[in-house]
């Protein structure tokens, strides 16, 4: 085993949880994440591949799928696949171990910084930060949306829960309008 | 606006980037005889119509995808929403 | 005198008394009144003067169409000027002052402005104030500045924080009087997502003001049952006290909600306001309509209102601004306020009606056939002059005067787009036309309909074809239905000092004479009376200008045509536009994994885009940034430094024809470039133009990382996506960007390989046979971590580009630093690399500058004539290959101590100096300490084969003109022996 100690997109060794009001925000650095691009004409090679990890057919436009590992729709032929961090750091290689050529594979773990915002005002959060209709989002549903000029997912994992993953290089300013907006609506 | 994203559905203008006239799609054939004209037309001369306007825009915080936008510059309605790469391809671009 | 002018009823609430101060006088007034309203109960009718000639004035409205009740609402930096009193809800401690007045509201010196009104008609300002140009700036603007203008700023920063959002609907009601509760009703019981929004704290609109009947109770009943029962549904959602400001392209609305305003301020971390984006498939507006004045002589006094105003003041709050008021009216709705006064026992002094057969009352005198021709009063009504029917004169007492044109639909959403009003006969106004924003359709009083049952019938129609509900309509509730019949009655004859727009203080003199000078389009008159110019946009004055040049035109009002109203629909505070985006957040900030790091060594950093990069690094002692940065370039000669290059963008590469796609971008070849290489490439523009460099390393037969600059990634990526989706789209190729996932350091030196040695896992060889210049290898570090390593050289040394996943940066610039210790590691900042670079003569930004071409790079020869590539076709034309084309330089003084400053041009030793002579000029300068003198990099004229020249550098502006060198722009090891090492 290495010896760096990693720092988390916030620059604290611990996730950042905050809660305002009936809404809570968590920093969840414990995630590994690979993008998934089909090759030309490799597309149906790419969804069996796809299906073969998450265990449930490549996710449509705009949704996700899995269970451990899921997979979001991120383009045109293209899927996030993300996994626990602890058992998948490497989820680059043994994603690309079953794509073979029929993918390119590019580890994306460290591009993201994610959130989780939960709670019972969940949805007049997620209004006040990006465009994307989140009330008309089921659970299942993601999309790509911009949110303090940042272009981020955004997944429905439940009915009060969002993730948002934003760059991590701008985690900071991304949290800054979260909890602004968990302030304008506590 | 709102662009009608032929994979995402209605989506913001402000998530795009545009560029313009979608006769860039269009590259002269390098090799042909004429092509220091085409390159010098393709690269400068541009339609600036009023109405009707084929046009390039990218969805830069979406799905990065290019599309073509036909949209009316003197009423703002979009008529028309395709995939560039689509478009390409039916223009005969391959390789 | 404590709420002199309060009566029975109202919708205020007694039990809650609030203090509040105009012009630190304490008053009182209860919860539900506006500043207007309690002011009025207060027996004040004077709450400010006017614009130009300062004029005394009261509240013309109840309503956000006010022109003149603006006061500075709050104290210190919540100071608000131009704030409307009819709209501001009163709160405990409320402070207002009245403005445009000196020293006091009722003792005003520039009310001197009124005796030379003969002097600032129409067009003043362009008359008098245009010669000599000189004066303009410094003598006649301030001037005008002090004396006009309105509310005066706090000059003191916002306090308030401010918010914007997004909200989605299938229907968008705007404006919650009967017609939107219908339409509101009508929708949300059909399930559809619905806003309904109203820019007044209570919903209801006109209803509130009225006291009409609906069904068998008090309008009031229903209202507050139709809130209810929508407030009760999951997909309804109220917006009160929210203002829908514009209709935008495509169905989108902006809307001011006033989250705040009403408390003293807002509670910790709320906003005092939220711009709300409101995307709408379909949008109803139910804006109501305002009621018109009609000008006559002096009828601008405190006192003189709107006759709709007066009754919304004695019905929703209770309060009359005079116990004796007088009705001057051309339709029946003037008469309604007499009723409702005469109720509440006020005294009607009269009403005066223009028609001969104005309908009689039992309560109190109507003189038919009438006209009001003048008033008097210094700070106030106190009598008008009515000439009646047979002529003569009558002179009627009283502290008030409602005046009654009829009524004007609320059009101005439907004119945001493309939309321009028609005229209706019927209803001497100007209705809803041409094509409306999409998706809008108007109802109830907006649309024409003015009584309350078309209103309420007009909103369940159009709520019903906007969501193609099927069925009957709702049933109605039963509501007056009174015919309206509206004559056009626009002003007094032979008036002159006649107010049209009160709140520029426009009179029917001034319109007369722009016709006179000879304006004849409606915008003309606009622009040049200002008539409709002000904050107020001529909700209650347009109409009487039109109608007023149409007569002395000669031609109907429709052949003259209206002016159009424009977004916002009420003045909107620039804070709110700006919401949370300002100051250090006006931008996202970007921080690379070594941020964290670099600010415990004291770092000082610079924005570049959206990043923030270390500067330099001082130590103890350094008290110059010149200092710390000569420190810097010396040590990483002398041995080793580091430099976090995580900025630099990233492009991941991938596919069959991955190779053949970066032959395409790049004007160099790539499709040879052998796995475990990096090559230099360079992107041109199609015209030939240098777009961005950077490097392409190809770590397998089918997988690149490019990398861009640091200021161009974004577009960079843009245009190798343009080229893969549009111009290429059958190559197999993918793109994404690996940007922010990986830290990334140079370490450059001749001890770079030796600090590396330590940080590498052994089995990777690093000696210069294993890993020789331009290498790049993916490795293990500090024990089994993932890595990327990249033999390239940015500042000439022996130098590594190391990356690891972002986490794990910190810990590796930390770990550099330790193990580098026994080499004296420095770490160095972006102005190090710039010096390091420029001693290198590497092209950066500054040259490759959106001008130059490979040819003025020096790299003419890398556009590859072997294979096409974006670009190449274009570099072969004539104009970027004259003979004296301009080529990169170095530039070094012939006096060590002399100064090169970028942006200074080159001109011959001899010879004049201008730019008809300009030979060219320089990009990049910095001190090079490796030198021990000032260097630069600059584009010169047939630069290549000027080398050994002595030339001026000149910069006038600057008064520099010192003798210097052209040299090879290669001022370090020129041979690249040292990066080979």
């Amino acid at each position: 085993m290495h010896d760096l100690t990693p720092i988390t997109a916030l620059g604290g060794t611990n996730a950042r949880v905050e809660t305002i009001g009936a809404v809570t925000c968590s920093e969840v650095p414990d995630v590994a994440l690979a993008s998934v691009t089909a090759r030309l004409g490799k597309e149906s090679q790419t969804r069996t591949a796809v299906k073969k990890i998450i265990k449930a057919d490549a996710p449509d436009v705009s949704r996700f799928d899995g269970g451990d590992v899921l997979a979001f729709w991120a383009g045109p032929e293209q899927w996030m696949l993300e996994a626990p961090f602890d058992s998948h750091e490497d989820i680059a290689a043994r994603v690309k171990s079953v794509c073979k050529t029929n993918a390119s594979v590019v580890e994306q773990t460290d591009a993201w910084a994610r959130f989780d915002i939960s709670g019972a005002e969940v949805l007049a959060v997620m209004e006040l930060l990006c465009n994307a209709n989140s009330r008309a989002m089921d659970v299942g549903a993601c999309t790509r949306s911009s949110v303090h000029h940042l272009g981020c997912f955004v997944l429905r994992r439940a009915p009060e829960m969002f993730s948002i993953y934003g760059p991590r290089a701008s985690a900071g300013s991304l949290l800054h309008a979260i909890i602004t907006a968990m302030h304008t609506v506590a | 606006m709102i662009i009608n994203h032929p994979l995402l559905g209605p989506r913001d203008s402000a998530e795009f980037v545009y560029l313009g006239d979608a006769n860039l799609i269009e590259r002269p054939d390098p090799e042909a005889e004429t092509a220091a004209r085409e390159f010098y037309e393709y690269a400068y001369l541009r339609d600036n119509p009023a109405g009707e306007h084929r046009e390039l825009w990218f969805h830069e915080a979406g799905d990065r995808s290019w599309l073509v936008v036909t949209r009316n510059t003197l009423t703002h309605e979009i008529s028309d929403v395709q995939m560039a790469r689509d478009v390409a391809r039916s223009k005969g671009r391959s390789k | 005198m404590n709420q002199i002018n309060r009566l029975k009823g109202g919708q205020i609430d007694r039990t809650q008394t609030l203090n509040f101060t105009f012009d630190g006088k304490t008053y009182q007034g209860h919860s539900g009144d506006t500043l207007a309203s309690a002011l009025l109960a207060n027996g004040v009718r004077l709450m400010g003067r006017s614009f130009k000639y300062h004029r005394p004035r009261g509240p013309l409205t109840a309503g956000s169409e006010e022109p003149n009740a603006m006061v500075e609402l709050r104290t210190g930096a919540r100071q608000e000027p131009n704030t409307r009193a009819t709209t501001a809800e009163l709160f405990e401690g409320l402070s207002a002052q009245s403005q445009n007045r000196w020293p006091s509201l009722k003792f005003d010196a520039m009310a001197i402005n009124d005796r030379f009104s003969n002097f600032l008609t129409a067009g003043f300002y362009y008359k008098t104030f245009m010669w000599p140009a000189a004066f303009w700036e410094k003598i006649y603007e301030p001037i005008i500045r002090k004396a006009a203008g309105l509310g005066s700023l706090s000059m003191q920063a916002d306090p308030d924080a401010y918010d914007k959002g997004f909200r989605h609907c299938d229907l968008l009601i705007i404006g919650a009087g009967p017609s939107g509760l219908m339409a509101a009703l009508t929708a949300g019981r059909a399930g559809a997502e619905v806003i309904l929004a109203d820019e007044d704290f209570a919903m209801g609109g006109r209803l509130n003001s009225e006291t009409f009947a609906i069904d068998d109770a008090s309008a009031d009943v229903w209202v507050q049952a139709s809130i209810a029962e929508l407030a009760a549904l999951p997909n309804v959602r109220l917006m009160p006290r929210t203002t829908v400001i514009g209709a935008f392209d495509h169905g989108i609305y902006g809307a001011l909600e006033r989250v705040s305003d009403h408390l003293a301020e807002p509670a910790p971390g709320k906003p005092r306001q939220i711009l709300w984006r409101i995307y709408a498939a379909k949008t109803i507006l139910a804006a109501g309509a305002t009621e018109r004045p009609i000008a006559f002589e002096n009828n601008d006094r405190p006192g003189i209102m709107l006759a709709s105003a007066i009754r919304s003041y004695a019905n929703r709050w209770a309060a009359t601004p005079a116990q004796r008021v007088a009705i001057f009216t051309n339709n029946d709705d003037g008469h309604r306020t007499a009723a409702d006064l005469h109720a509440a026992g006020v005294k009607i002094a009269a009403v005066v009606d223009t028609r001969t057969d104005a309908p009689r009352s039992h309560g109190y005198e109507v003189l038919q056939g009438a006209q009001v021709i003048d008033s008097k009063g210094r700070l106030g009504l106190t009598f008008a002059g009515v000439k009646l029917a047979d002529g003569s004169m009558r002179t009627l007492e009283c502290g008030a005067l409602g005046v009654s044109g009829g009524w004007n639909p609320n059009v101005h959403m439907t004119c945001h787009q493309r939309g321009r009003p028609t005229w209706d006969d019927s209803l001497a106004a100007f209705v809803p036309g041409g094509a409306l924003p999409p998706g809008m359709t108007v109802a109830g009083a907006a649309s024409g309909n003015l009584s309350t049952h078309g209103a309420l019938q007009t909103g369940a129609q159009a709520a019903k074809a906007a969501l193609g509900l099927k069925g009957r309509l709702p049933k109605l509730p039963s509501a007056e239905d009174a015919p309206v019949s509206q004559t056009p009655f626009w002003y007094v004859e032979g008036c002159s000092r006649a107010w049209l727009d009160q709140q520029n203080d426009v009179t029917v003199k001034d319109v007369k004479l722009s016709h006179q000078e000879g304006f004849r389009s409606v915008e003309h008159l606009k622009r040049y009376t200002t008539l409709g110019m002000a904050t107020d946009q001529g909700k209650t004055s347009n109409m009487g200008g039109l109608a007023i040049m149409a007569e002395l035109a000669g031609k109907s009002i429709p052949e003259v045509g209206t002016t159009i109203f424009r977004p916002p629909y009420t003045p909107t505070a620039i804070g709110a536009m700006a919401g949370r985006i300002k100051g250090m957040d006006f931008h996202p900030t970007r921080l690379t994994p070594s941020h964290y790091w670099a600010k415990e060594r004291g770092a000082v950093f610079v924005e570049v885009g959206n990043w923030l990069r270390a500067q330099w690094f001082p130590i103890a002692g350094e008290t110059h940034w010149r200092q710390s940065v000569d420190r810097e370039v010396a040590a990483t000669r002398a041995s080793v430094g580091v430099c976090d290059c995580t900025t630099l963008g990233k492009i991941d590469v991938q596919g069959t024809d991955a190779a053949q796609f970066l032959n395409k971008i790049y004007c160099n070849g790539f499709a040879k470039l052998a796995v475990g290489k990096v090559r230099y490439g360079l992107m041109l523009r199609e015209d030939g133009i240098a777009m961005d460099d950077g490097t392409a390393a190809r770590l397998e037969d089918d997988h690149f990382v490019v990398t861009t600059t640091t200021a161009n990634a974004a577009k960079v990526y843009q245009h190798m996506e343009f080229v893969r989706q549009c111009l290429f789209p059958d190559m197999d190729v993918q793109l994404i960007s690996t940007t922010e996932a990986w830290a990334q350091y140079a370490v450059a030196g001749p001890n770079s390989r030796a600090l590396l040695q330590k940080i590498v896992d052994p089995e990777f060889d690093l000696s210069n046979e294993g890993f020789p210049f331009m290498a790049c290898a993916n490795i293990n570090v500090s024990g089994g971590l993932r890595a990327r390593l990249f033999r390239i050289s940015f500042s000439g040394e022996m130098a590594f580009e190391i990356a690891v996943p972002a986490r794990y940066g910190d810990a590796l610039m930390r770990k550099l630093m330790t193990e580098g210790e026994e080499f004296n590691v420095v770490p160095y900042g972006t102005e190090a690399l710039g010096v390091m670079r420029i001693e290198k003569g590497h092209a950066a930004g500054n040259e490759l500058n959106g001008t130059t071409s490979a040819l003025n790079l020096g790299m003419g020869r890398m556009v590859s004539k072997a294979k096409d590539s974006i670009g190449s076709k274009l570099s072969e034309r004539e104009g970027l290959n004259e003979t004296d084309a301009l080529n990169l330089v170095g530039i070094k003084p012939l006096d060590a101590g002399d100064k090169v400053t970028a942006g200074g041009h080159l001109m011959n030793a001899d010879g004049p100096v201008d730019a008809k002579h300009d030979q060219g000029y320089v990009t990049s300068a910095a001190f090079s300490p490796s030198l021990g003198s000032m260097i630069g990099l600059g584009f010169v004229k047939n630069g290549s084969d000027r080398v050994g020249e002595k030339m001026r550098l000149v910069s006038p502006v600057t008064d520099l003109n010192v003798d210097v060198e052209i040299v090879s722009a290669h001022f370090v090891d020129p041979e690249g022996g040292r990066q080979r090492a």
